[in-house]
């Protein structure tokens, strides 16, 4: 699967999420994950979107974007050049007996206990998707109550902004 | 980037609204003083003023009746339609015959779903509307009120924006706003939905409003080195095609693309929705590509080695199977939006702009390289285009049934009516027979639904097109399945002074799938037949419903034609009834086809002159 991170300035306006995530849902195009929030400027969100670009041409998707009157611009965060982050949150079966094997594995995941009871351990951990794959690979067998996990965010490294002075070059408006 | 409007995109909104303005230039600065302590409703109506529309197709309920208190006073006209419906398509077809925005109006709830079909419609084809629907009142929205519908929801996969309006001071800005959007860049439908207490609250307004539109720059001018690039392709071209699209009529760049025509020397054909947009008479245009157009046309595209696409999208009913589409042809592929570039087919100098200025800088860089003296010579082309355009012209042949033939009264009424008259038509067989055998020489003659297909499309359209332009004769070219889908609209035109004429293509079915189920499915007619009949599939004979009679009842004249000795004096006749709507029942035969055809989804390669009838292009030709 070919995974492609598009970070995407939006004005802050009610229905543009509706507005991104039919665009995608009627040119079937599929999305990994999407993640909204708010920015330095408040009329401004942004909406981090990850995308399986085997269901259609990245371009094609950056182009059909770019249409949506609302879209500010567009931005494609590669892998090494970004800062890629997810946050999970997964309680994890406890008993005394096993306490310490899950705490030890929070440690070295760097996962933070956030909250813990008799019967389990409720862990907060941020990393890149794989990291967060590997700590719920190991957490498994011990028994994962329920989890929730964010999508990705992400921001391009180095010192330019996708809205400030020295700005990233957006993907393509023409062809 | 921030969303500060600035005063450069103001100047660009002015000037786009200029564009929009129509002959109510008075009206327009009466309506541009400023006003306080009015209605959200009279600051719509005003707005609509400033904006220049001079007519609305609508019809009031609940929810947007406090615009229609303004609205009874103002110099915009309202046209009372019978359906919803009728009120998007007369929008579109206003809007198609003058260049203009059309705007319909409707309440919420099933007034507001009632135009899906049109916005939709206007979408696929790109057209400029805007629809005004009212709301349930702010404090309703989510409860399920009382003629409720997330209209907004709704519409945007139809609509090229669309808003809610939430504060009446917004009024004009959102009017001012969503014209721009509907008339620039790639046209198209623009909602705009108003609850019914933004509309009764008190506000202030002034004209004109700064636009807040930060992420919508659509890109107009040509990059030149793409145009260069173009250029040195099309000269050196072998085998060149003009592929001519709706964008080249949306762009009103018909004059570029005679002149590029003239100057390439190469073939033109012309999409259904670029029909007018080159004179039929021409030697040089070879008549619609696609699913049934020329053999000529569609064989050009085939075995070009370049094509030059021009406000043109690639659509399926253009391409046949795409894999086996023009595959020896390079693509030069101009259109004003960017995602139509690539979508279907891969272009090999894509060019992003508006045709009109696209075709103009075209033609002076292709000047260039005639003048360096990079210049194909064409004359085997030709040779070869001349030889599939006698062996293969378009044609018809009498129905063996002694019935009317629907291809001759259309061809007749092409040739009565004459270039100068519009032309719609529904959705079938006879909009197949109307873009083949009428003889189009002028931009904005030739009105249909290409994209969305839309039944019922004609009649409504024809009184928006006859109403923007009411010296122009106005023809609806329905099929007996289509004029029964829309036909209240004559109604209105009746009522309204709109005296468009309606020729019915009275078949007793709907013609298109029973073509296809004389094809493909052995001929068992499965729900096509719209004639009355006995038990044993026999007709009856009785009318249902008699045209003539539905016309009298709707306020037009009903005639009638059932032979071929009839057809010049029964249009004659109606060409001379020029104070009310006409109606023409041509009663014609079952069995006619649609021909050429490429079977859908089959390659444009497998394309039938006739039925069994496959053209011999010769394996050393070309």
């Amino acid at each position: 699967m070919t995974r492609h991170t598009l970070s995407v300035l939006v004005e802050n306006k009610a229905g543009v999420l509706a507005r991104v995530s039919a665009l995608f849902s009627r040119r079937a195009f599929n999305i990994e994950s999407l993640a909204v929030g708010p920015t330095e400027n408040p009329d401004l969100s942004r909406m981090t979107i990850v995308v399986d670009a085997e269901s259609a041409p990245l371009e094609q998707v950056t182009k059909q974007l770019n249409k949506l009157v609302e879209v500010i611009k567009i931005v494609e965060l590669d892998g090494g050049a970004a800062v890629q982050r997810e946050l999970l949150l997964v309680k994890v079966r406890a008993p005394l007996a096993e306490r310490t094997t899950v705490l030890q594995t929070a440690e070295l995941f760097r996962a933070r206990v956030v909250d813990v009871n008799t019967d389990t351990v409720t862990l907060e951990a941020t990393g890149t998707p794989d990291k967060l794959q590997a700590l719920l690979a190991v957490l498994a067998p011990l028994g994962i109550k329920e989890m929730a996990q964010s999508g990705t965010v992400a921001l391009g490294r180095g010192p330019r902004s996708m809205s400030g002075a020295g700005t990233l070059r957006p993907v393509d408006r023409t062809a | 980037m921030t969303t500060t409007p600035s005063e450069s995109a103001t100047r660009e909104a002015a000037e786009a609204l200029t564009g929009v303005e129509t002959t109510a230039r008075s009206i327009a600065e009466s309506a541009h003083l400023p006003a306080t302590g009015i209605t959200g409703a009279q600051s719509l109506v005003r707005s609509l003023e400033a904006v220049g529309v001079d007519v609305v197709f609508g019809i009031p309920g609940g929810a947007i009746l406090p615009a229609y208190d303004p609205l009874f006073d103002s110099r915009v006209r309202h046209v009372l339609v019978r359906h919803e419906q009728g009120a998007g398509h007369a929008a579109t077809g206003y809007a198609q015959a003058t260049g203009r925005v059309g705007v319909c109006m409707a309440t919420s709830g099933p007034g507001a779903t009632n135009l899906v079909t049109p916005l939709a419609d206007a979408y696929m084809d790109s057209v400029p509307i805007v629809a005004i629907t009212g709301q349930v009142p702010s404090a309703a929205i989510g409860t399920d009120a009382f003629q409720e519908a997330d209209i907004r929801g709704i519409t945007m996969p139809i609509t090229k924006h669309n808003f809610l309006v939430t504060d009446p001071a917004e009024i004009p800005q959102r009017i001012a706003e969503a014209f721009h959007l509907a008339a620039t860049g790639r046209p198209g439908p623009v909602l705009v939905d108003i609850p019914k207490d933004v509309l009764q609250a008190r506000t202030d307004f002034a004209w004109p409003p700064r636009l807040d539109l930060p992420g919508y720059k659509p890109t107009t001018r040509p990059h030149g080195k793409q145009v260069r690039e173009a250029a040195a392709l099309i000269a050196g071209a072998r085998r060149p095609v003009l592929y001519v699209g709706g964008g080249v009529l949306k762009a009103s760049a018909t004059a570029e693309l005679a002149e590029l025509a003239e100057l390439t020397g190469a073939p033109v054909v012309t999409t259904l929705m670029a029909r007018g947009a080159f004179p039929d008479s021409s030697p040089q245009h070879l008549g619609m590509p696609g699913m049934h157009g020329t053999v000529a046309a569609v064989t050009a595209l085939q075995k070009a080695d370049v094509l030059v696409a021009l406000g043109a999208r690639f659509d399926d009913r253009v391409t046949g199977q795409l894999s086996t589409f023009a595959p020896g042809a390079l693509v030069v592929h101009a259109d004003i939006d960017p995602a139509e570039i690539g979508k279907n087919r891969k272009a090999d100098v894509p060019i992003v702009g508006d045709a009109k200025e696209t075709i103009a800088e075209l033609v002076t860089a292709l000047r260039a390289e005639h003048e360096a003296g990079r210049r194909a010579d064409l004359t085997a082309w030709w040779t070869q285009l001349d030889d599939w355009r006698d062996r293969y012209p378009l044609g018809y042949d009498w129905p063996e049934d002694g019935s009317l033939s629907p291809q001759y009264v259309i061809e007749r009424l092409g040739a009565i009516a004459g270039p100068d008259a519009i032309y719609t038509s529904g959705v079938g067989q006879h909009q197949m027979w109307a873009a083949q055998f009428i003889r189009y020489e002028k931009p904005g003659t030739w009105l249909n639904s290409g994209g969305a297909g839309t039944m019922g499309y004609a009649v409504p359209a024809a009184m928006g097109a006859k109403y923007g332009c009411p010296d122009t004769t106005v023809w609806a070219i329905d099929g007996d399945g289509c004029f029964q889908m829309t036909n209240q609209e004559l109604a209105t035109c009746a009522i309204e002074g709109i005296p468009v004429k309606v020729a019915v293509i009275n078949n007793g079915n709907l013609g298109m799938v029973r073509q296809w189920q004389t094809l493909f499915y052995e001929g068992r007619y499965s729900n096509t037949r719209l004639h009355a009949r006995n038990a044993d599939g026999t007709p009856k004979p009785v009318r249902i419903p008699d045209f003539v009679a539905l016309a009298e009842a709707l306020g037009c004249v009903g005639l009638r034609c059932e032979s071929k000795d009839d057809v010049d004096a029964v249009i004659e006749k109606a060409m001379a009834i020029t104070d009310a709507p006409v109606v023409i029942d041509f009663v014609v035969g079952a069995d006619a086809q649609v021909w050429p055809m490429v079977a859908a989804g089959a390659s444009n390669d497998d394309i039938l002159a006739a039925r069994d009838l496959r053209p011999v292009f010769g394996e050393d030709q070309v």
